[in-house]
């Protein structure tokens, strides 16, 4: 079993090892200790600088810095960095492609006991529809410090979703584990039905592989860590051996991961798509385990939508 | 400052109000009411102040300039255009769909735009983010915004002013472009935002209140805002909207509208006059 640790951790922790190699400064919004750029405050004091609780604020004043040649990475919650601020990322950084990185964390319905106002289940939505911006959502720590590097390395503006609860390190496992944005990543072939999951869901749909192989159905998991520029190709190769997908996400099934699959396989490759996520609803206070089961973000419940894919080819 | 030089910017804003002018009635939209409000001020930052190269418009080296009110893009436009940054017949094409010259600035397209502003309350941010970019590395350059007294109702330009006053961003002088209307009436009637003077002044600006049309107002102004260590300046610009053009002084519905043809023959003619006036 993989080590637990939490996409945050990592950000934050890649964030100050970077910082000895690359020039970059980071703003927060009074989250510091929450989104892990505290890390980097500390080893970095001169790089860095608190915007208080003014979002909007920091996403153009991010901009701007962005204009004199410095990359600036700027953190809050998801749901305020993509939400309360979604006009300010879509004009002040998005319209020119100004070359700011939005590292966005306790995205989904795993924030837990905060509950449905401070769970950011549209982020990925909201972020997709802004022309140019680059969407990455990673499956672990392993994965989210290569997404922190690679984001950094990258010229244009990029969202970065990043959890708050511990997920196990899967990408850590993997031979010659190579982070490509825009490249999905086949982490189990197979041929009766494809299972597309982005973030720790990538952790829930390998399980939900292990649950339908004990009944002789041969998955194939895909890792999407890029939501957009989508690995279109990728899937529709998949979908056209398997015939029948199913995505799973931590997040919206409206505009998500979900809903990039089905625009990108309407047109390469029809066929039916299930889709496992947050069913157009809000969130509510718990434990992550019992949100999980409640929501349908389960290894369970991805076994159970692939054999309804399959029923319907 | 001395009179033949006050006469030249003179000349030079009359012109800058004939392009503006001109640009609308092109463009048959656009605002230029609010464009000619602040008409002097640009014309003294561009033509006087501010270490620009039409040239080299990108040199790192150069002062920056947001237009936090960016619906006033026309001047903008005839200010960058008669300091050479693009020729002046190209302002006829303001708005057009093959135009370099969009309704309101954009950076990656039109040269001289330092910043992509539009959407109001987000400019300033930007400029505080360029003031503080400059501190983060000690470079000498300064960084000059203008904001609508209509603009000043966002939020944001509250959390901006909160930002550049905590970190004593003493490179940056935003100007406050006072003209008392908006589209949908005065200022103090649709939301009032002022005083003015007292709010900026609490947040920790170094405040400073002047004629916009008056161009040892302005000179001074700058000068004192450029002498002011450890906090940012606001100079607060009472200014007439339409100013130059008789019939869109003071008036309201020309906030976002172009003359029709006579109304452009009249406006020119206004202008002219100004012209005979200032030989």
């Amino acid at each position: 079993m993989a080590d637990k640790k939490a996409t945050r951790e990592a950000y934050g922790a890649a964030l100050a090892t970077l910082g000895e190699k690359y020039d970059f400064v980071v703003l927060d919004a009074d989250l510091a200790a929450a989104t892990k750029t505290g890390v980097f405050k500390k080893k970095f004091p001169e790089r860095f600088f608190d915007c208080g609780i003014a979002e909007g604020n920091m996403i153009s004043v991010a901009a701007g810095i962005a204009t004199t040649g410095k990359i600036p990475f700027v953190s809050s919650f998801a749901i305020f960095a993509s939400g309360r601020a979604w006009e300010q990322v879509r004009n002040s950084i998005g319209y020119p492609h100004l070359n700011v990185k939005i590292g966005a964390t306790h995205a989904g319905i795993t924030v837990g006991e905060d509950g449905a106002t401070h769970q950011g289940n549209e982020d990925m939505a909201l972020m997709r529809t802004i022309p140019g911006m680059t969407v990455i959502c990673p499956a672990d720590a392993t994965e989210a410090y290569a997404a922190t590097e690679a984001a950094l390395l990258h010229n244009g503006p990029v969202y970065l979703r990043f959890g708050r609860f511990a997920v196990p390190d899967l990408s850590s496992e993997l031979a010659n584990y190579k982070f490509e944005i825009g490249k999905g990543v086949v982490y189990k072939e197979g041929k009766d039905v494809t299972l597309v999951a982005t973030g720790f869901m990538v952790h829930q749909a390998m399980e939900a592989a292990a649950l339908l192989a004990e009944e002789g159905i041969d998955a194939e998991v895909i890792n999407i860590h890029t939501i957009k520029p989508l690995d279109a190709d990728l899937i529709a190769a998949s979908a056209k051996k398997t015939g029948a997908v199913v995505t799973a996400e931590e997040h919206s099934v409206i505009g998500g991961l979900g809903g990039a699959v089905c625009e990108a396989l309407s047109e390469l490759c029809p066929c039916p798509v299930l889709r496992v996520g947050v069913q157009d609803s809000y969130g509510r206070s718990g434990r992550v385990p019992e949100l999980l089961e409640i929501y349908g973000l389960t290894a369970k419940n991805i076994a159970e939508q692939a054999k309804k894919a399959i029923a319907k080819k | 400052m001395e009179e033949l030089r006050k006469l030249e910017l003179k000349r030079t804003a009359n012109s800058v109000r004939h392009g503006i002018i001109d640009g609308v009635y092109h463009a048959t939209c656009g605002h230029p009411g609010g464009s000619l409000s602040i008409a002097d001020i640009l014309t003294y930052l561009y033509f006087e102040h501010m270490n620009v190269d039409p040239k080299d418009p990108k040199k790192a080296d150069r002062d920056r300039f947001v237009l936090s009110k960016g619906h006033t893009a026309p001047a903008l436009y005839s200010v960058l255009a008669h300091r050479g940054f693009f020729p002046v017949e190209e302002l006829k094409t303001l708005r057009h769909t093959e135009s370099r010259l969009q309704g309101h600035p954009d950076m990656k397209g039109t040269p001289g735009v330092d910043m992509t502003t539009g959407s109001l309350g987000l400019g300033i941010s930007a400029a505080c983010g360029m003031a503080l970019s400059a501190k983060i590395s000690s470079d000498p350059y300064r960084v000059y915004a203008i904001v609508g007294d209509g603009e000043s109702e966002e939020g944001q330009v509250w959390e901006a002013s909160m930002f550049a006053a905590h970190y004593k961003l003493d490179n940056l002088c935003v100007v406050l472009d006072w003209n008392g209307l908006q589209i949908d009436g005065p200022i103090t009637e649709v939301m009032n935002p002022t005083p003015y003077a007292e709010k900026f002044t609490a947040f920790g600006w170094h405040v400073i209140s002047i004629d916009a049309h008056d161009f040892d107002a302005i000179e001074a102004a700058f000068a004192e805002a450029k002498a002011t260590k450890g906090k940012p300046t606001m100079i607060i610009a009472k200014s007439i909207k339409g100013k130059g053009v008789s019939y869109m002084e003071n008036k309201c519905e020309w906030h976002g509208q172009a003359p029709k043809e006579e109304q452009y023959l009249v406006a020119v003619a206004d202008l002219n006059k100004i012209d005979e006036e200032l030989k």
